[in-house]
């Protein structure tokens, strides 16, 4: 089996994996980070959402050996210790989460959404997280989230 | 206690720390030692005999450790999965409710049968071994919509059941209706077919069967929204095993929306698997599987007719309706086209005749059971858009012609001829402030101005009720209901003075760690972080009913609240002991409780220690804090409430965009404002969903699910979607000591009929749900 080496939350990874094995299955049943979930088969969802090299993608549709040699952050490391990100305490605060299923991944979409676009108006939320699929809350709150992260962010 | 953690705060959600931070545990994060995978294999027919099973040559294949059929469960003597509400045909018959193997026997009859489990030491083994296993089938004629099901000449899907009738079931007065029809001065007729709908909680179903074989206890964690109903159907029925060696665990659970009611094949396969096979085993759901066999939703033809005199008072409401249960009868399912849809027909109106009778067939389908709002939307979606033709017909405002026939807010209880007794409501304020919210007057000029750009501007009201704080028990066995739909709660002191609260409501989105705890710590003066709500597992919970029917506030808050009464009663003895006066002199407020007139007094947490440690202590008194109530509703809660949607139609390309939504909702009182409105949009969003985009087609010809993935069936995603303007009223519910009325069905439940008839204004013409673009632009287009 080939082996696969990574940085995933500022720590270096090693392991033999088969090569069709998938980023997001390394992630929750290599290395028990569960907090990246697979919520659809057909890359639709964005439950599996991570960052590679700061890059929002869907862990879903990346094989782990692709990935080789990346830096890769999961939801487990996007607080610095108990300080959570502007964009965690953000969803707590608007309640832009209700089951959390596809909280993580939201997320970490609306974290690079928010780099890539510094304080998006509600429609370029909307647009940007149109690959991320909520059931619970109407999406309302976390347009609100987002965009109350932003400042914090920013600031 | 003080407004920052009681009774009407928004306080930030307890639960939401462990999600955000990606330390939620939902099914597939557990993994148990030693655990094998199963993976179902499942029909590829809509209708066919299984005329051989070989599963030689998958036995052989590597990690293998067996492949499990209908047949060996029979063996086994697991019984098949149950309906559990009878419901009684016009002629007195009971409902037909063919067995219902959990993997199939001699036959499938959908395509997702399950038709047997492949065992294996990898998720991935198991998948290669299923394409070894031989299943050769003889295909049968099949039949996807309820109307050709029930039609002569249609295939026979049971052979016990002729012309695939599972019931025909009535309500209310045929002759009288009859009547109020034929002397009306105009009656709106219409055909209105309610889309079949595919819930699609975001956490696909998963199940994970742990057995034990030195105490002989299985475990099976699975995605229940009520563990225990899961445990008690499992023992009961599917004999898997006794109940007190049955562990039912749903941890957290992303999402149900009624889909993770019901006990399911996958779950007792998995529970009765793993003590067979003595090795826990996981399955968990790829998003295709929950398309092909989770329990859909709606699916209703109906014919309507609305009788009106000349002012536009509603003089009787004739309705029939057939409803597509799919194969087989679901966990609820004959309850939803029944017992939960036609006791709603009467809406917020004072309708002097109803009638209602239902057709229920099978179809080559998945099972159809209850999904968010379940019965009521439907309900809801005939009475609006029904009052709301008829005012377009006569030409009266859509407003006008509501308010004209509404329940007066002092005609509580009001008896529907429907068997509902409402308990209060003021359906008129809502109404109004809705009608200020969007601002009705200014709608003429506002669609002059969408004109001007060649766009079609519509407005579209939709004043729904819901009955919910489901339900007494002694009201829905006189139904046919074949359970209780009481709640439990047990309120634990710690001797520190923090405080365990064990409920029967599962929380899978709803924030009931955050209102519960709110409950408790307006009530005892605990604060909230020393609060701490659990739920889900029923080796810690005493017993419990669940949640689903907005009733875990109604029942389980009220639970809660009987449980406290307990924990009051008793502190009082302890605290009139220790201040050495008389009980009937000791005054509780918030979790002081006092002496009256002096200035002693004794908290909470010194009564807790003081009970935990009676050293100084009444005699007649045990020690410990710790009760536990059960609370059985005395009548089911009618939230209600005005929606409004206004709409802008591009009739060059059928878009239609939603350009303002208000709603106007009585939940009754309202413990947490912040998670009330979030639930308020998200009904929406799924009632949004169900209007203008969601659709669940089977094709006619081959019975193959054509919208079986996020490809091909639309679900709602940000830039779908309006802001929502939200606003409640509170007049309190009158049956429950908490005055709530439940607000998670709503806007499910409200939303389809204000879009829809948001959308028809526009047009100028009917079209059915879901309004896609296409649909849309061939009614503007007169095609």
């Amino acid at each position: 089996m080939p082996t696969v080496s990574m940085t995933v939350n500022g720590k270096p990874v090693t392991a033999e994996i088969a090569p069709n094995t998938l980023l997001v299955s390394f992630l929750r049943e290599n290395l028990r980070l569960t907090g990246t979930h697979v919520g659809c088969d057909t890359s639709q969802c964005g439950a599996c959402v991570i960052h590679i090299d700061g890059e929002s993608a869907k862990a879903c549709t990346v094989l782990a050996l692709q990935a080789n040699g990346a830096e890769i952050t999961t939801i487990e490391g996007l607080a610095k210790g108990n300080n959570l990100h502007p964009m965690q305490k953000a969803f707590q605060e608007n309640h832009g989460l209700q089951c959390g299923f596809c909280t993580t991944g939201m997320i970490m979409s609306a974290v690079d959404l928010v780099k890539k676009h510094g304080k998006p108006d509600d429609a370029t939320i909307r647009k940007g997280l149109e690959g991320n699929i909520c059931r619970c809350t109407g999406y309302q709150n976390i347009v609100k989230s987002v965009k109350a992260a932003a400042q914090e962010m920013e600031g | 206690m003080g407004t920052q953690t009681g009774i009407g705060a928004s306080v930030k959600r307890k639960e939401d720390k462990r999600f955000i931070i990606g330390k939620g545990r939902y099914l597939d994060d557990i993994s148990r030692p030693g655990q094998t995978y199963g993976y179902f294999i499942r029909s590829p027919h809509a209708h066919a005999k299984i005329t051989s099973l070989d599963s030689t040559a998958a036995l052989k294949a590597p990690g293998v450790v067996a492949v499990l059929t209908g047949p060996d469960m029979q063996a086994d003597g697991i019984g098949p999965l149950i309906c559990g509400w009878g419901i009684t045909s016009k002629d007195g018959t009971p409902h037909k409710a063919p067995a219902h193997p959990a993997l199939a026997i001699g036959r499938v009859r959908y395509v997702g049968h399950q038709v047997a489990l492949v065992v294996a030491e990898t998720l991935q083994q198991a998948r290669d071994a299923a394409e070894l296993v031989e299943i050769e089938y003889e295909e049968l004629d099949h039949v996807i919509e309820v109307g050709d099901a029930l039609a002569a000449g249609a295939p026979q899907i049971h052979d016990d059941v002729p012309g695939n009738l599972s019931f025909d079931w009535e309500l209310g007065d045929r002759a009288k209706t009859d009547g109020a029809i034929s002397a009306a001065h105009h009656v709106t007729r219409m055909k209105l077919r309610n889309n079949r709908l595919i819930p699609n909680a975001m956490e696909p179903r998963a199940a994970l069967g742990d057995y034990d074989s030195g105490t002989d206890e299985i475990t099976l964690y699975t995605t229940s929204q009520n563990p225990h109903v899961h445990r008690l159907v499992l023992s009961a029925f599917n004999a898997v095993a006794p109940e007190h060696k049955l562990r039912v665990i749903a941890p957290d659970v992303g999402g149900g929306f009624g889909s993770k009611i019901f006990i399911y094949s996958e779950e007792t396969v998995c529970a009765w698997a793993t003590k067979k096979l003595n090795r826990p085993i996981k399955w968990t759901a790829e998003r295709s599987e929950s398309f092909l066999s989770d329990a859909h939703g709606r699916d209703h033809e109906t014919f309507a007719e609305m009788a009106f005199d000349a002012n536009g008072k509603i003089l009787g409401l004739k309705v029939s309706t057939k409803a597509n249960v799919g194969c087989y009868l679901s966990t609820f399912a004959s309850a939803v086209p029944t017992y939960l849809y036609g006791t709603l027909l009467s809406g917020q109106y004072t309708i002097p005749a109803i009638y209602c009778e239902v057709q229920a067939g099978f179809t080559n389908t998945a099972p159809v059971d209850a999904y968010r709002g379940a019965g009521r939307p439907e309900a809801t979606y005939v009475v609006e858009r029904m009052i709301e033709i008829g005012a377009r017909e006569m030409g009266i405002d859509p407003a006008e012609i509501r308010k004209r026939n509404f329940i007066a807010p002092d005609a509580y209880p009001y008896e529907t001829p429907v068997i509902m007794t409402y308990d209060s409501g003021n359906y008129a304020l809502a109404m109004d402030k809705a009608l200020e919210a969007i601002d009705y007057s200014g709608f003429a000029a506002r669609k002059a101005q969408s004109q001007t750009k060649g766009k079609l501007r519509g407005i579209g009201f939709s004043a729904f009720i819901e009955a919910c704080g489901i339900a007494p028990s002694a009201a829905v066995g006189s139904l046919g209901a074949g359970v209780g739909l009481w709640e439990s709660a047990q309120v634990r002191f710690n001797p520190t003075g923090s405080v365990t609260v064990f409920t029967g409501s599962h929380s899978h989105g709803q924030g009931h760690e955050t209102t519960f705890a709110q409950i408790i710590s307006d009530q005892l003066g605990v604060p909230i972080d020393q609060v701490e709500i659990s739920h889900g597992d029923t080796g810690k919970v005493p017993f419990g009913m669940g949640t689903y029917g907005s009733r875990s506030l109604a029942v389980g808050g009220s639970a809660i609240m009987k449980a406290i009464d307990k924990i009051v009663e008793k502190s009082k003895k302890i605290a009139a002991h220790t201040l050495e006066a008389s009980v009937e002199d000791i005054e509780h407020s918030g979790g002081v409780f006092k002496v009256a007139g002096t200035d002693k007094q004794m908290t909470m947490a010194e009564i807790a220690f003081s009970a935990y440690v009676p050293h100084n202590y009444p005699a007649d008194v045990e020690p410990g804090m710790d009760e536990t109530a059960f609370y059985d509703p005395l009548n089911f809660t009618f939230p209600a409430g005005t929606h409004i949607a206004e709409v802008e139609i591009d009739p060059d390309t059928g878009t239609t965009e939603i350009l303002d939504w208000v709603a106007v909702d009585d939940f009754g009182n309202v413990i947490n404002p912040m998670i009330v409105e979030g639930q308020v949009h998200g009904g929406i969003a799924q009632g949004i969903g169900q209007a203008l985009l969601e659709n669940c087609v089977y094709d006619k010809e081959s019975g193959q699910l054509l919208t079986g993935s996020y490809m091909d069936y639309c679900m709602p995603r940000a830039d779908d979607l309006p802001t929502f303007r939200v606003q409640t009223i509170n007049t309190p519910c009158k049956t429950n000591p908490l005055g709530v009325k439940g607000c998670g069905e709503a806007g499910a439940i409200s939303a389809p009929a204000a879009l829809m008839n948001a959308i028809t204004n526009a047009l100028g013409k009917e079209i059915d749900m879901p309004a896609t673009p296409e649909k849309v632009w061939r009614a503007a287009q007169g095609l």
